[in-house]
């Protein structure tokens, strides 16, 4: 690998660090206006116009509080605990393709940490160790509900783990690659986009997605009416904040990835006529790079509206109890994504048809249509007159 | 001024500085070792991992050192208690839990062990065609067959 | 002494890849003997991940970078996870470790000395693969080339697997089962 394209991946790899900080910060931000939004309310408004000094002036509040440790707490592990959380979040953005590719000189580089061929593991390898954050980090703390909440946030990743891993073979059977760039480009057309070709997976890969994140309404490990604070219930400082930051950044990454496997990356309608425009009228390098530069804004906004769908269903929707949650997991996502993977395999051996999970789709629909049809109407409430 | 580099040239610094130069180089001719350009399908695409490693190894450490040395450190016998809704605490928090947990993470190695070897199928399934498909499909039926036993002798039913 | 200083000489003209990899096994060999050294036993599982994360390296310095990957998934991302969950049901604590009396530290040498033993034989006669650069194809250890052998040459020990995977499960649903009355949260 030249120097120069290292020192150019380097700038990307740093530059996706720091937006991923920054989104992540301004996330906790967002989700309060987002939430006073859904309640009638107007959320913070006192730090700064419109309150957008919150994060910071939160920030500031977590590391100046005291950064205490429990007597009965093994030290270092309680400290190691949300340092891997953290650092499970900030790894998983290596791979993802943030943009086409810059031109520099005699140079072409991939807006991409890494440009491998086992891109999709990656993730899922990163996404399995996240697990040790937590359960390292409550099993530290010595606390009986730290333990709980530890035990059941291991329970529920790995569980969904399984399902998020199958919901995914239907796509590469169909790109025969684990490089998520390839992934990128073989949805060229709005129409190739894997969310069309791909419905159910799409859904399975969004709830498992919501319950590695740990996010609303999967939210159990942090279930203040049963574990007071769940596996964090003995952090304080900045501690604390590392495991609420995980979070966000997690929520950021997921979002990426999404729009990464199911929403086309980088690329939108029309993109190939914007980039010979571009070419044409300002040169290959700058217009090269023009058009880059508008493929990742894409990208970006695609990433804004999936974490903004991640608030909304998290002020939308309440908790699932631990055994609906469990046999959600088990009994209907596991199933469903196998019957996935087989009808897609089917459908591509028979003529190369790609659209062939909408049949389990329709069929699904039908299902919830006759069961609302039959279902015995709902008296309507009648409230006594006083 | 003269004297200034005398001074420089007797403490050896030039040497100092010659050294770093050839370490640059060193450095250049390590990396156009490892590969001569990207994608080419070897260890080196992975080197800008370690970038990203330690940005966020660095990120980490100087924040908890942050973090350690600022704010107030007050301590006392009952504060360092384990939290328990106020009331005195009562027994080792260790305490033994439920085997279903446990269970279910055997049947997660299963099943995790089973996804891994559908990826490599996965990649080349346009090239195995039918027979590959029919093997899959045999594999799978094999290993949803046990997974039906397990759900019906209860293990994954929660109350 | 002669052959130890030919030894050190061989050191000055490593590759950097051959660097990388004394490096690594150094780590290695550090990380997996604190595995049965450590006293606690979370340590001693963090230590076991460390390990694999090496095995990891070096499966990279061969360039199987999908067995890399893997490794980390299944190892260190499924297995120790079952480890950890162990070491919490079971609540190991320093104080209560069963005593090791001399006749199990005796047969544990002898049994790991002829495992030694017998590694460092098999060592000695097995070929050592080489490395021509002419024949060299950097695709090789590829999920794409790892399939196409797995699912031609290698497809009855992989729906041996499965078979595998059955019996597995109903092993484990055997040895845990709960029975009625016991207690569980």
């Amino acid at each position: 690998m030249e120097l120069t394209v290292l020192v150019i991946k380097s700038l990307v790899i740093l530059a996706v660090f720091g937006i991923t900080l920054l989104i992540a910060t301004y996330s906790t931000y967002a989700e309060r206006k987002v939430a006073a939004f859904l309640q009638d309310r107007i959320g913070p408004n006192r730090a700064g116009p419109f309150g957008l000094l919150q994060p910071i002036a939160d920030a500031g509040k977590m590391f100046f509080k005291e950064d205490f440790i429990p007597a009965q707490a093994n030290k270092w592990l309680f400290i190691l605990g949300p340092c891997l959380a953290m650092l499970t979040a900030l790894m998983s953005s290596a791979v993802i393709p943030f943009g086409d590719s810059i031109r520099y000189g005699s140079f072409e580089v991939p807006v991409q940490g890494i440009d491998v061929n086992v891109g999709v593991l990656y993730v899922f390898g990163v996404v399995s160790l996240g697990v040790y954050g937590v359960m390292i980090g409550g099993w530290a703390s010595n606390n009986k509900f730290s333990l709980l909440g530890a035990i059941r946030a291991a329970s529920q990743n790995i569980s969904y783990e399984v399902a998020l891993g199958l919901s995914i073979i239907a796509i590469l059977m169909m790109t025969g690659s684990l490089s998520l760039r390839h992934i990128v480009n073989e949805q060229n057309g709005f129409f190739q986009w894997n969310v069309f070709t791909q419905p159910l997976g799409f859904v399975i890969f969004l709830t498992c997605a919501f319950a590695e994140c740990n996010r609303t309404p999967f939210d159990l490990p942090e279930c203040e009416t049963e574990l007071v604070g769940g596996y964090h219930t003995e952090y304080s400082s900045m501690k604390l904040g590392f495991y609420l930051f995980a979070e966000y950044i997690n929520m950021f990454t997921s979002s990426a990835i999404i729009s990464t496997l199911y929403f086309g990356g980088f690329q939108y309608p029309f993109m190939h006529q914007v980039h010979d425009a571009l070419v044409d009228s300002l040169g290959s390098t700058v217009g090269h790079n023009i058009a880059t530069g508008i493929g990742t804004a894409v990208l970006f906004g695609k990433i804004f509206f999936f974490i903004f769908f991640f608030m909304w269903v998290r002020w939308t929707i309440p908790r699932f109890r631990f055994d609906q949650l469990m046999n959600l997991g088990w009994k209907t996502l596991i199933p469903l994504s196998i019957l996935n993977v087989v009808l897609t395999g089917a459908g591509l051996l028979f003529d190369k048809f790609k659209y062939a999970t909408w049949l389990i789709v329709i069929v699904m629909i039908i299902m919830a249509a006759t069961n609302a049809i039959k279902a015995p109407r709902r008296k309507p409430v009648t409230v006594p007159q006083l | 001024m003269e004297g200034f580099f005398m001074a420089f040239y007797r403490m050896g610094w030039h040497r100092t500085a010659a050294n770093y130069v050839r370490f640059i180089a060193n450095l250049r001719s390590f990396l156009s070792l490892l590969s001569m350009n990207t994608a080419s399908y070897l260890p080196s695409d992975y080197i800008p991992i370690f970038i990203q490693l330690s940005l966020a190894l660095g990120f980490i450490v100087v924040t908890m050192l942050v973090t350690h040395n600022i704010g107030p450190k007050r301590h006392s016998v009952k504060k360092d208690d384990p939290f328990e809704c106020g009331i005195p605490t009562q027994g080792d928090a260790r305490a033994p839990i439920s085997i279903k947990y446990f269970l279910v993470a055997i049947l997660f190695v299963l099943f995790d062990v089973e996804v891994i070897f559908m990826y490599p199928w996965a990649v080349n399934f346009m090239q195995l065609g039918q027979e590959g498909f029919i093997q899959m499909v045999l594999f799978m039926g094999l290993l949803l067959a046990g997974f039906y036993y397990v759900i019906r002798k209860g293990v994954l039913k929660w109350e | 002494m002669n052959q130890f200083n030919t030894f050190l000489a061989s050191f000055k003209n490593l590759t950097t890849a051959g660097y990388l990899f004394y490096g690594l096994g150094l780590i290695t060999l550090i990380s997996a003997i604190s595995v049965v050294t450590a006293k606690n036993p979370i340590h001693s599982v963090l230590a076991l991940i460390f390990t694999f994360f090496c095995l990891t390296g070096h499966y990279m310095l061969l360039n199987a970078q999908f067995l890399a990957i893997v490794n980390i998934i299944v190892y260190a991302g499924a297995i120790m996870v079952l480890f950890l969950f162990a070491i919490m049901f079971l609540n190991l604590k320093e104080e209560d470790e069963e005593a090791k009396t001399n006749v199990t530290k005796m047969a544990a040498v002898i049994v790991g000395g002829v495992l030694m033993v017998l590694l460092l034989s098999i060592f000695n006669y097995a070929p050592v693969g080489t490395y021509n650069p002419a024949s060299f194809d950097a695709k090789t250890g590829l999920v794409e080339r790892l399939g196409i052998v797995l699912y031609s040459d290698y497809i009855l020990p992989f729906e041996l697997a499965s078979i595998l995977f059955l019996v597995a499960m109903v092993g484990a649903v055997m040895l845990g089962k709960r029975e009625a009355g016991d207690p569980h949260f």
